[in-house]
């Protein structure tokens, strides 16, 4: 297993550039999620570091050893592709085996190693039969046996689970964590769903218009968004904004909405200019006499929580409160934020401002 | 599928598309079973008007195609009875057989240069259509497109200035150079079709076979080739077909080593009055391998015909 850096990676495509200059590690043994909406450079990244895609400039590391410029089949990394990509005219059996067949492994020991992953993946009954009649889960589970049969340095995912049903790509996401954990292998998974890379992942890279928005634990990219794309792009319903003009000073606690104070993570740095309060709905409370108001124009009831609504002087905003508080369209109630978890952000360049909050997590360059 | 699914058709449909076929089926296979009949006839059956259908069938057809013949004294062929059937054939027309014909070696060529060709342009094609279709390569719709306009203007257009170019180059009346020529014509069909066909296949599985370890040669014969097979079978018989019914051509620049069939059956008329069933008997064999060729691909013909039409 091995460790994966990236440095200063660059792709071009003719005149567009898909990524430009990311740079990350990925420590050894971990599930480390690519996420960005679709066009933002995350397969690509993905595809230079399987030796698919030659980069434009930059470094690719995999153990400790330099092979940006290296074929793919010199990288011994295994890639799961979103369409499978079993082939099609090959059984069960013959494409696990296929990858062992190319290191001109002796045929005993190969039926051995693809019974042996047959047996881990629930594969055995399946080995004779063509890959054309398996269902979606199956195939799946094809193309993962065909990527653990060779004992890779790593293994590449790209968004593996979009192809599958909804039924079905729950319980394999949950398969999938299982393996990785029991395996202990480093793997790289792109996805464009935040609830996957949220649920999966070790480590996150958001990305967008082929640049890191930010690199960080699932937790601190939740609670301490490095941008608003990241704020905007991460959790459902995702960060309300509040956006006003004015004035924060290095150590304020608090800022000036429309006369009222709201409280903030202490400030790091002095900024002045149109700024954007971003505080997550489960942080918003109701209060009865509270001086920022809001009204409610509409509730989704999810069960144990519900989303409410409102509109205020500063733009519409989403409260997810406890399902059993009484919110009537048409009321206008008091809001209460949870000052400690807010994050504000420079609204021209989408840059959070420095916190007590944020503090080192937004130093990643 | 279920979107454009449509009402089954009424039995009055039923007959009349039926009909439809029987009608052009009739149309296209009558001049073919004609052919085939008139093999079968005795010389003046075959040119008995009102045409004869039906007739005494007899092999004298096909007996004249194969061999050269030559007149001899009742003297001589009353010593000589005949000792086969076919030299019977032969004696009662006042005939010996003196040697075989060249229609064997005619259609040898024939057979040499049409699979040749084919088996060169499918290579080739293929090799080209692959980095055609996975290649960035600079200008690839201008190579394409005159790729394709060597098909726009009918192949004899060139005929002047290639019979001066096989001149020179010594290229005239050889297999060679009938092989290369047909397989520079058949290029860009099989170019274009089979650019098609692996456009089709995706790129995951070579990516896949890559990653597995193989190299670019590898992934593509060991994936790509296999799943290209309805491809290159359909673009095999358009070959083969262009290949083994070129007439014009092959009466221009072959005349003996590299003749190949269609100029030398007319030429059978010639030998001994207007033999039409020796040419009809030319006609029927030479249809033979090219119809044994396009039935056993005839599967992948129709899967090749209708393949990227449907996608799952």
């Amino acid at each position: 297993m091995a460790e994966i850096t990236i440095r200063n990676l660059r792709k071009e495509f003719g005149s567009f550039t898909a990524v430009q200059g990311s740079t990350f590690t990925i420590a050894d043994g971990e599930f480390f999620m690519l996420l960005g909406p679709s066009g933002c450079g995350k397969t690509t990244t993905l595809r230079m570091i399987a030796g698919l895609e030659l980069p434009t400039s930059g470094e690719i590391w995999i153990d400790g050893e330099e092979v940006g410029r290296k074929p793919a089949s010199q990288r011994d990394i295994a890639f799961v592709f979103q369409m499978f990509a079993l082939y099609p005219h090959m059984n069960v059996r013959r494409n696990i085996s296929y990858p062992l067949v190319s290191e001109g492994m002796p045929r005993a020991r190969v039926r051995e190693k693809v019974d042996e992953v047959a047996r881990i993946l629930g594969l055995e009954h399946l080995l004779d039969r063509p890959v054309s009649g398996l269902s979606g889960g199956d195939r799946q589970r094809v193309a993962l046996g065909r990527a653990i049969v060779r004992n890779p340095k790593c293994f590449l995912m790209d968004e593996p689970l979009g192809a599958l049903d909804a039924e079905f790509r729950e319980r394999m996401a949950e398969e999938l964590r299982a393996l990785h954990d029991r395996m202990g292998a480093t793997t790289v998974y792109v996805t464009h769903d935040q609830l996957e890379a949220m649920q999966m992942g070790d480590k996150i890279v958001v990305m967008n218009h082929g640049v890191v928005e930010q690199f960080g634990t699932p937790q601190d990219i939740y609670d301490k968004p490095a941008t608003l794309f990241v704020a905007e792009f991460i959790g459902s319903p995702p960060m309300n904004f509040l956006r006003f003009g004015g004035h924060v000073a290095h150590g304020a606690t608090s800022v000036m909405l429309q006369h009222h104070t709201l409280a903030i993570p202490a400030a790091r740095e002095t900024f002045h200019g149109d700024l954007v309060y971003g505080v997550r709905p489960e942080h918003v409370r109701f209060i009865d006499d509270g001086p920022y108001r809001g009204e409610i124009v509409a509730t989704e009831y999810l069960g144990t929580t519900q989303i409410v609504t409102l509109e205020t002087a500063n733009g519409a905003l989403k409260a997810r409160i406890p399902a059993d508080r009484l919110a009537r369209v048409g009321e206008t109630v008091g809001l209460d934020f949870n000052g400690a978890t807010v994050s504000l952000f420079d609204a021209r360049t989408g840059r959070a401002i420095r916190s007590d909050l944020n503090e080192g997590i937004l130093s990643h360059g | 599928m279920s979107a454009h699914s449509i009402t089954e058709p009424s039995v009055r449909q039923k007959w009349f598309a039926g009909a439809l076929v029987a009608a052009y089926a009739l149309i296209t296979l009558l001049p073919l079973l004609w052919i085939i009949a008139t093999g079968f006839k005795s010389s003046s059956d075959a040119i008995a008007y009102p045409p004869k259908i039906l007739f005494e069938p007899t092999l004298e057809g096909y007996v004249n195609l194969f061999t050269a013949q030559t007149r001899q004294s009742p003297e001589y062929l009353a010593q000589n009875p005949p000792a086969t059937w076919y030299e019977a054939i032969v004696h009662d027309k006042g005939m010996v057989i003196a040697g075989p014909s060249r229609y064997g070696e005619r259609f040898m060529n024939s057979v040499i240069i049409g699979f040749g060709a084919t088996f060169l342009s499918v290579v080739l094609g293929t090799l080209a259509a692959y980095a055609f279709s996975r290649y960035r390569i600079p200008l690839k719709d201008d190579l394409l497109f005159f790729i394709l306009s060597t098909r726009m203007m009918p192949p004899i257009a060139v005929a002047i200035p290639i019979f001066l170019m096989f001149r020179n180059l010594g290229l005239s009346d050889t297999h060679a150079g009938m092989i290369l020529l047909y397989t520079a014509v058949n290029l860009s069909l099989a170019v274009w079709l089979l650019k098609g066909f692996i456009d089709e296949i995706p790129r995951e599985y070579e990516e896949a076979a890559l990653i597995d370890g193989y190299t670019r040669f590898q992934a593509f014969m060991k994936v790509v080739l296999p799943q290209a097979a309805t491809g290159i079978a359909a673009t095999a018989i358009f070959c083969l077909i262009f290949s083994w019914n070129e007439y014009a051509f092959a009466v221009l620049l072959t005349s003996g080593t590299a003749q190949t069939a269609p100029p030398f059956i007319p030429t059978i008329i010639g030998v001994g009055g207007q033999d039409w069933p020796a040419v009809a008997a030319g006609a029927t064999i030479f249809l033979v391998p090219v119809m044994v060729f396009t039935i056993l691909l005839r599967k992948h013909l129709l899967r090749g015909i209708t393949f990227g039409a449907v996608r799952k």
